[in-house]
């Protein structure tokens, strides 16, 4: 259980105001100018050492992710941050809290990372549907600039970094790290062939570090409390504070910074006011936002929430968006619908996702009605196996693993529907 | 030089190979369809993928995966099979398999590999997805519901044309490849995209549902409409030639060829001569051989000397060039001349009217200065490879009117007079090292003084001086010395005491000097010379007839006969050969090895299919004093340049439609 003290997002319901006055009054901005006398490296160093792991789903270690820049970047081929807003992942909604309730916490952590990576400007990729959230973010990036904590000589430390807001245009694909540098250029969002890797040749081909929001928010904090304190905080390699976004079936859906490794029963009953219609109606959890496979009830009930108690259950964290389904959920329309959506979301460049998720989808919805035979449930487990691992991006996996977490528990559903319904063709016949 | 391991055994590859060449360098077959040696890297049909170690543990696409010192790629496991497998299922869920009815079938990627990694049956039971086709054009039929979204065609127009004219639009499952507005691409090489799909999704219009590739023969030919030889193969079903595609020759047209030469071949059976004129009393009557021999023996009779002259055309064999010259010594004549458009440059040595830069060499360049020339249309495939240099960084300088070649380019006027007074930028650029081009063409070249002004500008600016030329036959006709002092005017002037004019194939010039000089025309087709003609002898198209080339750059080429000329239509030599035997001076050859041996004993170099390089060009002459004049570029309809061009369905309507603006309706299906 994570103490009040502790929490790094303190405005994350909008109790209070955004704007600079209030969040200075918060202890964002306190000071930056100190942190920023640090060497560059040492905040890379803090940043490994206190074990922060990219939130936006992968969970590469973050302070890694940052030493692969280039030290000495040229004039002609500066180092670029840009911080992924794009969120777009069914069930995700803790970057849209941040930035319009916290935006400063983002803004000063990004003025941090671009320096620790000695980045010439940062680009903010935010979602094409936050309008009142860009407008949010835009306000309160002026107001950074107007403050001088942006711009020439940020916050008076003598580095200049400039910040800039883009809006997408509504494509999920554009979260995709390459893909959202080519939306940046201008072009068609389509995820680049890595290598090679953006910290290498990114944004305008020059080497681009691409991280979540929640990545960069919480870095001021950690340099603040030091490394040591975010660590106290989860299981060894999954340390720190998560935001956790709890919504479906349960009592008091909510969006809610917990410590990593908090059990799932605990988070539910704590936060959310336990499951709709108490804990033997749980049917399933989705623990990580759409792409990842849902875990049937027995198993998540006592799992640790984090990255790797969670890949032990054949899922994964993700950006943490749990979505809860009871036992009045038809859980196989729930991941023909996720199914539908990565066959809208697909960009189309590469063939097995562009072909495959239009064909699971298809399977998909016959087998909700049952109205397939009992062979395609391996035909289709076999297709996504075909399509996972074989794409340019991971668009692929994602809408592979949701059909594979339910042929893998629930199998026997499937089963079911079809028998019913050959039980009905045959009725009819005679 | 990193060494690999393939399937176990242990070679070496150059710096930065891909895995996938690493594979082809060990002899390995990896199955693609995006991937194209010439186009970027897309890496989106996956159907390349090998295993890798080290590396993730699933496969990777080897076509965009660099190759590093110890690693080990498989590509025949069975994990590497079956992954092949998937990709090649997913391509086909969608694709309708109407290959009975589809004008790829038998040269298709898709069907080919569909043998090596098909499933034989189908597990996709859901409806197929069906795209409305769209329009590109006189050159390109779409049928889109076959595409497989390889983006090679965007990627050609994008990168080698020059034109972003083809893109895709739509996304996921819907994404389609369509031309800009639907409209007509506009690139005179649009017809390489029919090559490059690798299905039957864009295909030759002129072609369509004519033949099958396996039903053809393939004859090796040199194409003749434009200087730069480029090597092509006539695909020919019993006498017609269905299609004309390129071949591979690095040093030319690497895979490359205009529109002009893939579809100017419908003109090959249209408004031929198959028969021998003789005009009698103002008009034309259809004669036989030896009516027409006796009458051009009857106007030859009593003449020597300067009484006989020749003008050679554009697209004429070395062959029958040495067969006129031939002809003409035996009457002591050498008033014979090729430069129909009337240019005028030192003929004195072969360096100074060559493409010496040599058209890959070009691409080296760091700073090119055009003089009249809009390589674009004069030498499509000069142009891209310039487009290459510039991509590398060259800096393109030009004199005369501003057109869009498909790169930038820093305009300097139109006025001659520029050579002389050459911009500060211009001689910055050039002095800053690396290898230079100027390429002067006839644009300038007809202006007197002009060559004289680019050679001393070329010399001045440390360039390599090169001459553009527009005709298939110029450069041969030069090395064999087919050319009169004073140039086309020296003919011209004569007009009046000329006993008999040979028209060798000439359809480019003003021919209304000679209106009263008796006027035998030798070639293919009926068009400007035929018109004026007092005698026509029905000669072979390019096609028709062995013959030998010399490009631009002084590049021997042989192309091969791949059809027999129509009617009574013979050899342009052999009508030659037998007319001298009618008019009692018999030319020294019977066939044509006698022929060849004749003309490489007199020309070695023109002896074997090979690049002559000739050193030691003269010193340049000095800047004339005065020079001036406008550029007016020698060729204003890239798609009728030609007898054989006009002659063309094809050419006639990419010329009204993609140059003039004329709309076509499509009938409906």
């Amino acid at each position: 259980m994570l103490d009040d003290r502790d929490r790094i997002f303190t405005n994350l319901y909008g109790f209070q105001h955004w704007g600079l006055k209030a969040a200075s009054a918060r202890g964002d901005w306190d000071d930056t100018r100190s942190l920023l006398a640090l060497a560059q490296d040492d905040i890379i160093n803090i940043v490994k050492e206190s074990g922060l792991r990219g939130r936006g789903g992968a969970g590469f270690p973050t302070g890694m992710k940052w030493s692969f820049m280039p030290k000495e970047p040229t004039p002609g081929r500066p180092n670029f941050l840009v911080i992924n807003a794009d969120e777009s992942e069914p069930g995700s909604c803790k970057d849209r809290e941040i930035i319009r309730h916290d935006p400063h916490k983002l803004i000063e952590g990004a003025l941090i990372a671009g320096y620790a990576m000695r980045a010439r400007a940062g680009y903010i990729y935010i979602r094409g549907e936050f309008i009142r959230e860009a407008e949010t973010l835009q306000a309160a990036v002026q107001e950074a600039y107007d403050a001088g904590l942006l711009g020439k000589n940020a916050a008076k430390s003598g580095y200049d970094f400039d910040l800039f807001v883009h809006r997408g245009a509504g494509a999920y694909i554009c979260g995709e790290e390459t893909a959202m540098l080519e939306s940046l250029e201008g072009k068609k969002g389509m995820p680049r062939l890595k290598p090679p890797f953006p910290a290498g040749a990114g944004l305008y081909g020059c080497p681009t570090t691409v991280n979540n929001v929640e990545s960069i928010a919480v870095v001021p904090t950690i340099l603040r409390r030091g490394a040591a304190w975010f660590k106290s905080f989860g299981r060894e390699k999954n340390e720190g504070t998560k935001l956790f976004q709890i919504s479906g079936h349960v009592n008091k859906p909510c969006v809610v910074e917990d410590a990593m490794s908090v059990p799932f029963r605990e988070l539910i009953e704590r936060h959310a006011g336990g499951i709709r219609g108490g804990w033997d109606n749980l049917l399933a959890v989705i623990p990580g936002g759409s792409s990842v496979p849902l875990v049937p009830a027995e198993q998540i009930i006592d799992a640790p929430m984090d990255f790797d108690g969670l890949r032990d259950l054949q899922s994964g964290l993700g950006t943490a968006a749990v979505i809860v389904m009871d036992k009045s959920t038809d859980v196989v329309r729930a991941i023909a619908r996720l199914s539908y959506f990565y066959k809208h979301e697909s960009c189309g460049q590469c063939t097995p996702c562009r072909e495959g998720t239009g064909w699971m989808w298809r399977v998909m919805e016959r087998l909700r009605e049952g109205n397939a035979d009992m062979a395609e449930i391996d035909m289709l487990w076999d297709v996504t196996k075909q399509v996972e691992g074989h794409t340019i991006c991971a668009l692929g996996d994602a809408a592979a693993w949701p059909i594979q977490g339910l042929i893998r528990h629930f199998r026997p559903e499937l089963e079911r529907r079809i028998r019913d319904k050959q039980g009905d063709a045959l009725e009819a016949a005679e | 030089m990193p060494k690999v391991k393939v399937d176990g055994v242990e070679i070496e590859v150059p710096q930065g190979a891909t895995v996938l060449q690493a594979c082809e360098l060990a002899g390995k077959e990896i199955p693609r369809f995006c991937y194209h040696e010439r186009l970027s890297i897309a890496g989106n049909c996956r159907m390349c993928l090998v295993e890798v170690k080290p590396g993730p543990p699933k496969p990777q696409a080897s076509c965009a995966l660099p190759t590093s010192e110890g690693q080990e790629i498989s590509t025949m496991t069975p994990a590497v099979k079956k992954a092949r497998e998937g990709v090649m299922e997913f391509l086909l869920i969608n694709h309708p398999l109407d290959c009975p009815i589809c004008d790829q079938g038998g040269e298709c990627d898709l069907q080919d590999q569909a043998m090596a990694y098909g499933r034989g049956h189908n597990r996709f039971a859901e409806n197929k997805r069906a795209v409305t086709d769209k329009y590109m054009g006189p050159i390109v039929k779409t049928s889109m519901t076959r595409c497989i979204q390889c983006t090679r065609c965007v990627r050609f127009a994008e990168e080698v044309a020059g034109v972003e004219e083809i893109g895709a639009i739509g996304r996921g499952e819907n994404m389609e490849i369509t031309s800009y507005l639907e409209g007509a691409v506009t690139s005179e090489l649009s017809g390489n995209v029919v090559d490059l799909c690798p299905v039957g999704a864009l295909l030759s219009k002129p072609y369509s549902f004519e033949a099958r590739p396996w039903e053809m023969r393939k004859i090796p030919a040199i194409d003749v409409m434009d200087a730069v030889g480029t090597n092509i193969r006539l695909d020919t079903r019993l006498r017609e030639v269905m299609r004309a595609l390129p071949r591979l020759n690095e040093d030319v047209n690497e895979e490359w060829a205009h529109d002009k030469t893939r579809h100017c071949v419908d003109g090959l059976l249209r408004r031929r001569l198959d028969r021998a004129w003789i005009r009698r009393n103002g008009k034309l009557e259809a004669a036989s051989w030896e009516e027409a021999f006796a009458t051009v023996a009857e106007r030859l009779g009593g003449a020597g000397g300067e009484d006989v002259a020749a003008i050679a055309g554009d697209l004429q064999d070395l062959e029958s060039l040495y067969a006129m010259k031939a002809l003409l010594r035996t009457f002591g004549s050498s008033l014979h001349e090729c430069r129909q458009d009337g240019a005028l440059f030192d003929v004195s040595h072969p360096a100074a009217y060559r493409f010496n830069s040599t058209i890959a060499g070009i691409e080296d360049a760091k700073a090119i200065l055009l003089v009249g020339t809009n390589t674009r249309w004069e030498a499509p495939l000069v142009n891209t490879r310039i487009r290459k240099a510039v991509k590398h960084g060259a800096r393109v300088f030009a004199i005369g009117p501003e057109v869009d070649l498909t790169y930038p380019v820093t305009w300097l006027g139109d006025d001659l007079g520029l050579l002389g007074r050459l911009p500060d930028e211009v001689g910055d650029r050039f002095r800053q090292g690396g290898p230079a081009a100027l390429i002067a063409g006839m644009g300038a070249l007809t202006v007197r003084g002009a060559y004289e002004g680019a050679r001393a500008a070329a010399a001045a600016l440390g360039a390599t001086f090169n001459v553009l030329h527009t005709a298939a036959s110029r450069i041969g006709a030069l090395d064999l010395g087919f050319v009169a002092d004073g140039g086309i005017e020296a003919i011209r002037a004569r007009a009046g005491s000329l006993k008999a004019l040979f028209l060798l194939g000439v359809d480019e010039m003003d021919l209304s000097a000679f209106e009263r000089t008796f006027t035998v025309y030798i070639g293919s087709h009926g068009d400007a010379g035929a018109r004026v003609a007092d005698v026509i002898l029905p000669g072979a198209a390019f096609s028709e007839k062995h013959g030998t080339y010399v490009n631009l750059e002084g590049r021997v080429q042989f192309s091969e006969r791949a059809t027999h000329p129509p009617g009574d239509a013979r050899a342009d030599w052999s009508i030659l050969r037998a007319l001298s035997d009618v008019i009692g001076r018999p030319l020294p050859f019977d066939d044509l090895d006698q022929l060849h041996a004749a003309i490489g004993a007199e020309h070695p170099h023109l002896r074997e299919p090979a690049l002559s390089v000739f050193d030691g060009l003269p010193a340049a002459p000095a800047m004339p004093a005065g020079l001036s004049g406008t550029i007016v570029y020698p060729i204003s309809d890239f798609y009728l340049t030609n007898p054989i061009a006009r002659a063309s369905p094809t050419m006639q309507r990419c010329s009204a439609e993609i140059l003039h603006g004329e709309t076509f309706q499509e009938a409906a299906e």
